[in-house]
């Protein structure tokens, strides 16, 4: 296919992909290539990412890319790595060596915080030299809105809506970075969209580890969450600002870093410019849910220490 | 030079010999001997391949995958319980082209539980594009390894490959054998070359969403790869008695094996092992004059429909004895004999007999019980059968089952 509209020039991820303006994941796609630069093979579970960008025959993606099914791309990264650890071993002619390569996984967070978390957790134990990465919009984007395990208390999803009786999602937000470094990984760490230089830095250091690595990246999603695309930005910084989403380096289990943040912001703040959680503000129990996320938020300033 | 070996030894042996580069494995029975020989095997040395121990069978597909699509030799083995949890992403596998060879060891599905022996587990996987070979003994379960890889590996198909030998039947039963060093089969399996790879030297993007205008056109061809593998099963099963001189249903292309079917009235259609059962009986009423014959495919899918359409076509009865059920209809096997046969015009009676199911004894008198049967039939046109008729539950233990209103 020789066609311009195929051609990728020097952008590993590339415009023409059809996610929303706005979209932290693709905001996200795009940090990672920077980091990783070409020396990549990227596996991807089904989800908002892998349609947007690969509508056959269509590619967004300038890197090695790969995209099998819904909850298994931790065990294809794996499978990947091993493959080129046999080559290198073999002295197979027609592959780059094992160590030249980065192998990556991009997950959404439904992929990685639920329907993918056997293969995860196997590919950790089993201390594949991977790098993965869960993009967190903190529900089931690409199937129209759903909760995960990601979607924070409050939250209205097209599963846990608001109504009579619901105020929205009524379980807490799975701690997967902590399930991650409860495998023994030697580097965790969490990041935001608002401050890419930070996520970019991480990947990149990750890279340098050998073994299994975990990286969660804050990524709102406009049309989920309910605000305007020029807002993506505001309200990931908003929800380091508040306290709700932590940044930090984990290192052999201990935190090493964290973002700090002078003069936290009441979590109102955060989220009344979403209309997932404007039910909250209205309905009768919503300040108790409210009270709640600031209890989570207050949490992480005195756990993780900012 | 001979040796003896259990089915589970001998199946370790033919992976040694192709040495694959990566094998994820993940334990059930009454596979579980296969992997434990080769984690042996790699723990002495004299496999160096990668061994991953996974969490599932689910991940041992799922990495089989991740390793193939990068251009490795895989290779992993289940059944049953762990077939199904493989089975999402080997249909996907077929559908990439990736060239995966699994050797299974059929066995029932639950509920209820049952580690014995059928082919429930591998007719369930039926319409994923997995080439699916059946082997009638120990020998024939290690050489059809070294067939299947040569097949899922030619680029012409790149597919997905069961090697199916009967659980406990064949798995862990010891036969004298044949086996063959990976030097011998040099000539016979090719390192993989594969077209596509992942390497970063030439990105690439694999399994990208397809929408309508391009689905049907993506199973086409993967239809059209399983079509051609007769071909190539045709190639590899000559070229493979030339070299070894072991010889499975070379007249037949190699996708089905007969015997004594020739200018049988009576022919018994049958998968793996129960045919060495009902050879003893082919040769008891051949000696009273009455010509019953055999035969058995050697391959499911790609179904070999020409093949057995020409062995069958002059029967008077036939039965198909298998150890499945597709519940709410017939017997797989019996279901595609009937399409195949029928559509031809041909109005030869097939009875279906379901027998063995997880593990049951199906001995020479059941045969005996079947061959009488099929007989009566002789001559009959299915009408005149009945449908209800046609279908027919070996010892059926009628004294067990609830009345009629509680079924
Ligand atoms: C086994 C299976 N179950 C369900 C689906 C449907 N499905 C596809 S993507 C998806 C949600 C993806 O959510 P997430 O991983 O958070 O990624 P996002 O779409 O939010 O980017 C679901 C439920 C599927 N493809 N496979
Ligand atoms: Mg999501």
């Amino acid at each position: 296919m020789t066609e311009d509209r195929f051609k990728h020039d020097e952008d590993l991820f590339c415009s023409g992909h059809r996610a929303c303006p706005g979209c932290g994941a693709a905001l996200t796609s795009k940090l990672v290539t920077e980091a990783t630069g070409p020396q990549t093979i990227l596996s991807m579970p089904t989800g908002c990412m892998e349609v947007t960008t690969t509508p056959y025959p269509e590619s967004a993606w300038g890197i090695s890319w790969i995209h099998n099914i819904f909850e298994n791309s931790a065990a294809v990264a794996g499978g990947i790595e091993t493959a080129y650890k046999s080559f290198s071993k073999r002295g197979k002619e027609g592959y780059t060596d094992k160590d030249d390569v980065n192998f990556v996984v991009l997950a959404g967070d439904g992929a990685t915080f639920d329907i993918g978390i056997r293969s995860l957790s196997g590919m950790m134990e089993r201390g594949h030299d991977v790098l993965y990465i869960c993009y967190d919009n903190e529900a089931y984007m690409n199937t129209g809105i759903q909760r995960s395990g990601s979607t924070p208390m409050g939250a209205a999803t097209t599963t846990t809506p608001a109504g009579k009786q619901s105020l929205g999602e009524d379980i807490r937000k799975k701690d997967m970075p902590s399930i991650a470094a409860a495998h023994g990984l030697e580097y965790v760490a969490t990041a935001s969209v608002a401050y890419p230089e930070d996520f970019k830095r991480k990947v990149k250091k990750a890279l340098e580890i050998e073994g299994p690595k975990y990286i969660q990246i804050f990524a709102p999603c406009p049309r989920g969450w309910r605000h305007e695309s020029k807002n993506t930005i505001k309200i990931a910084r908003l929800a380091v600002e508040t306290g709700l989403y932590p940044v930090f380096e984990m290192e052999n289990g201990r935190i090493t870093n964290t973002m700090k943040v002078k003069d936290r912001k009441p979590v109102e703040e955060y989220l009344k410019v979403q209309g997932r959680f404007k039910h909250l503000f209205k309905k009768e129990g919503g300040d108790e849910i409210i009270d709640y996320l600031q209890e989570v938020a207050d949490v992480n300033a005195e756990k993780i220490g900012f | 030079m001979a040796k003896m070996l259990t089915g589970y030894n001998a199946v370790a042996e033919a992976v040694k010999a192709c040495n694959p580069d990566v094998i994820p494995a993940y334990p059930i029975t009454p596979q579980t001997d296969i992997v434990e020989r080769i984690s042996e095997m790699v723990a002495d040395g004299e496999l160096t391949s990668e061994y991953v121990k996974v969490d599932s069978e689910f991940n041992a597909a799922s990495t089989a995958i991740g390793a193939s699509a990068a251009g490795a030799r895989v290779f992993t083995a289940t059944c049953s319980q762990g077939l199904k949890l493989m089975s999402e992403p080997l249909f996907s596998a077929s559908g990439m082209r990736l060239p995966l060879v699994l050797a299974v060891a059929n066995r029932s599905l639950s509920a209820p539980l049952s580690i014995w022996g059928d082919h429930t587990d591998t007719f369930a996987e039926r319409d994923g594009g997995m080439i699916q070979f059946y082997a009638e003994d120990v020998q024939e379960a290690m050489d059809n390894i070294a067939i299947a890889y040569r097949v899922a590996e030619d680029n012409e198909i790149s597919l997905p490959a069961l090697s199916c030998l009967d659980g406990f039947i064949l798995t862990h039963v010891q036969e004298g054998v044949e086996p063959f060093s990976e030097e011998e089969l040099s000539g016979f399996l090719p390192q993989r070359d594969p077209i596509y790879t992942l390497d970063p030297s030439n990105p690439k993007t694999m399994g990208a969403y397809a929408r309508p205008e391009h689905w049907t056109e993506t199973r086409y061809t993967v239809h059209k790869a399983q079509l051609k593998a007769k071909d190539k099963i045709a190639d590899a099963v000559e070229e493979f008695a030339d070299i070894f001189g072991r010889e499975y249903g070379l007249e037949h292309r190699g996708l089905i094996e007969t015997y004594r079917a020739e200018d049988a009235d009576v022919i018994l259609v049958a998968l793996g092992s129960i045919c060495g059962t009902i050879r003893y009986i082919v040769d008891e009423y051949r000696k009273k004059g009455e010509k019953i014959g055999i035969v058995r495919p050697r391959v499911y899918r790609p179904f070999p429909v020409e093949e057995l359409n020409k062995v069958l076509e002059d029967a008077e009865a036939i039965a198909v004895i298998e150890k499945d059920i597709s519940l709410g209809y017939q017997g797989g096997l019996a279901i595609d004999i009937k399409s195949a046969m029928y559509s031809t015009g041909s109005r030869i009676p097939i009875l279906n007999f379901i027998a063995g199911l997880a593990g049951r004894d199906v001995r020479k008198d059941n045969i005996r019980k079947m061959v009488e049967q099929t007989k009566e039939v002789r001559g009959k046109n299915p009408e005149d059968v009945g449908f209800e008729n046609e279908e027919r539950w070996d010892s059926l233990r009628t004294e067990i089952l609830p009345g009629d209103d509680e079924l």
